[in-house]
């Protein structure tokens, strides 16, 4: 387990792994007007694992994974993908980038006006990806087939369950088969037993696809269960980082907090 | 220099929405075009406002002409009923009645989808998606509304002359032929065209403040139900204010 205190800090670099870093954060920042939200924030992702980013609401988690995918400008510091920094990049190669990211929205995000075939169609016509109608059309039925909603496929959004909504998100997000998926407190507003069903999807999916993913919650089911590493959000910095177990022997007040 | 609040706020929200409108026209030059979305809103924005503009241009040329009647018999100039309407209906009331009936329907419309998108990140998924949101969104809506009104002006004004036709003919007997006659034969050009022209100005301001303010919702549903609603205020607004231009406009060119 690795901790930042005022006197130390802490090692989130993968050196000894340079090849299988797929995300890496350099000293990010991030202010909204005074509200210093992310702070020196500097992390490495490795290919494959399933990184939780844990913090209390308000803690700049969501504003985080909102830098990675490009939807938020860092005030300084950089983050690269694949090995590219995309704070130099073009609108044309940070959408190449995008395909091969996907992100689950905290609020699903699907497009009201939309039935689900046409929500999980318009990430595949937008990102101009070159394939026929019926490859359209099996790459629509294995992704909600991997979320076991297939019957779904005609209905409206609006016609959904709140978990059935998640699923389809997570669906719309599998469809362009993405390297890393970014997850946005994906259990958030659902009950025991569908949050539960949502990560075990989660793994599925990332032993089937091999992906790796980054996960921002404060559920701490989600966390024992579907993490590798845990970093802890805290005052916009990397506070801590570790496995779930070395974290929740910790010592430390501020990450005892999580795991009382 | 001390500005008060409201002032202040007014003067920002000013400049935001004269950026948003720099931000259109940049958006609107470049490639790609979004054609098969401005089409699709084409059609919702122009085709489904038919009937609501068609009933409301109907009753208004009927009510207009049933209650100028009695002062024009006062007159004696009864037989210039037709041509009157013609003259109000076609340069005034009808490119103005039938843009605030818009704005009620297509500004409020726009106002509560976009900012209905924007709080459940609808507008972020497209982003990530490999989509330019302003340009789907904004652009397509905005000309849509832009095209689509002076469309809706010239179909309203045939209504509502055919409303007043029938208005006409509820205590006399004029003919279909000899209405139109009159109608046609005291409307010019200079009648025509400026009415035409400020529809485009009209649809315009409704697109881009419906945008606009359904674009920057904040503060969840409450924040849509507010840009549903200002939408509508502000840009019934501007249909006055940019009439009122026109109109010293087309004096100042001479053109009336």
């Amino acid at each position: 387990m690795l901790m930042q205190t005022e006197e130390t800090e802490i090692q989130t670099t993968a050196n000894d792994q340079p090849g299988n870093v797929v995300l890496r954060i350099h000293h990010l920042y991030k202010s909204f007007g005074s509200n210093k939200v992310l702070v020196d924030f500097h992390l490495d992702v490795i290919r494959g694992e399933s990184l939780v980013v844990l913090g209390k609401s308000g803690s700049g988690k969501s504003v985080l994974i909102k830098c990675i995918i490009g939807l938020l400008e860092p005030d300084e510091g950089d983050i690269e993908i694949f090995g590219e920094s995309i704070s130099a990049m073009t609108a044309e190669a940070l959408d190449k980038i995008r395909a091969r990211v996907g992100f689950l929205f905290q609020s699903n995000a699907l497009y009201d006006s939309m039935t689900v075939r046409e929500n999980l169609e318009f990430p595949l016509r937008r990102h101009w990806i070159q394939v026929s109608q019926q490859e359209i059309n099996d790459m629509i039925l294995q992704a909600l087939d991997d979320v076991g909603l297939a019957h779904t496929i005609d209905m409206m959004p609006a016609e959904l369950s709140g978990g059935m909504r998640k699923r389809i998100a997570l669906a719309r997000t599998l469809i362009l088969k993405p390297e890393i998926i970014l997850y946005d407190e994906p259990t958030t507003g659902l009950d025991p037993i569908t949050s539960r069903e949502i990560i075990q999807l989660m793994m599925d999916i990332q032993d089937k696809y091999n992906t790796t993913s980054v996960i921002i919650s404060h559920d701490m089911n989600c966390v024992r269960t579907a993490s590798d590493r845990v970093v802890v959000l805290v005052d916009g910095r990397c506070y801590a980082l570790g496995t779930f177990e070395e974290l929740s022997r910790s010592q430390d007040e501020k990450v005892k907090q999580f795991f009382a | 220099m001390n500005l008060s609040p409201n002032l202040k706020s007014f003067l920002n929200e000013a400049g935001d929405i004269a950026r948003f409108t720099g931000r259109f026209f940049s958006q609107t030059i470049r490639p790609r075009f979004e054609w098969n979305e401005f089409i699709r809103q084409c059609f919702v924005i122009g085709y489904l406002s038919l009937p609501l503009v068609g009933l409301t241009a109907f009753i208004m040329g009927l009510v207009l002409t049933m209650q100028l009647r009695p002062s024009m018999v006062d007159y004696g100039v009864e037989s210039q009923l037709p041509a009157i309407v013609g003259i109000a209906i076609v340069r005034e009331i009808g490119p103005v009645i039938t843009a605030l009936i818009f704005a009620g329907k297509i500004g409020s419309s726009i106002g509560a989808e976009l900012g209905s998108m924007k709080v459940t990140e609808q507008i972020d998924a497209m982003e990530v998606s490999g989509t330019n949101p302003f340009k789907y969104l904004v652009v397509t809506r905005v000309l849509a509304a832009t095209f689509m009104l002076p469309v809706l002006v010239l179909l309203g004004d045939s209504i509502s002359l055919y409303g007043s036709y029938l208005g006409v003919n509820v205590k006399g007997s004029t003919s279909f032929y000899l209405f139109w006659m009159q109608v046609f034969d005291n409307l010019s050009f200079s009648d025509v065209l400026p009415a035409f022209v400020k529809s485009f100005f009209f649809g315009f301001a409704v697109g881009i403040v419906g945008c606009y303010k359904g674009y920057n919702s904040m503060k969840g549903t409450e924040g849509v139900g507010r840009s549903a609603n200002s939408a509508v205020v502000l840009s019934s607004i501007l249909i006055f204010i940019i009439d009122l231009l026109a109109v010293q406009i087309t004096d100042a060119l001479g053109i009336n």
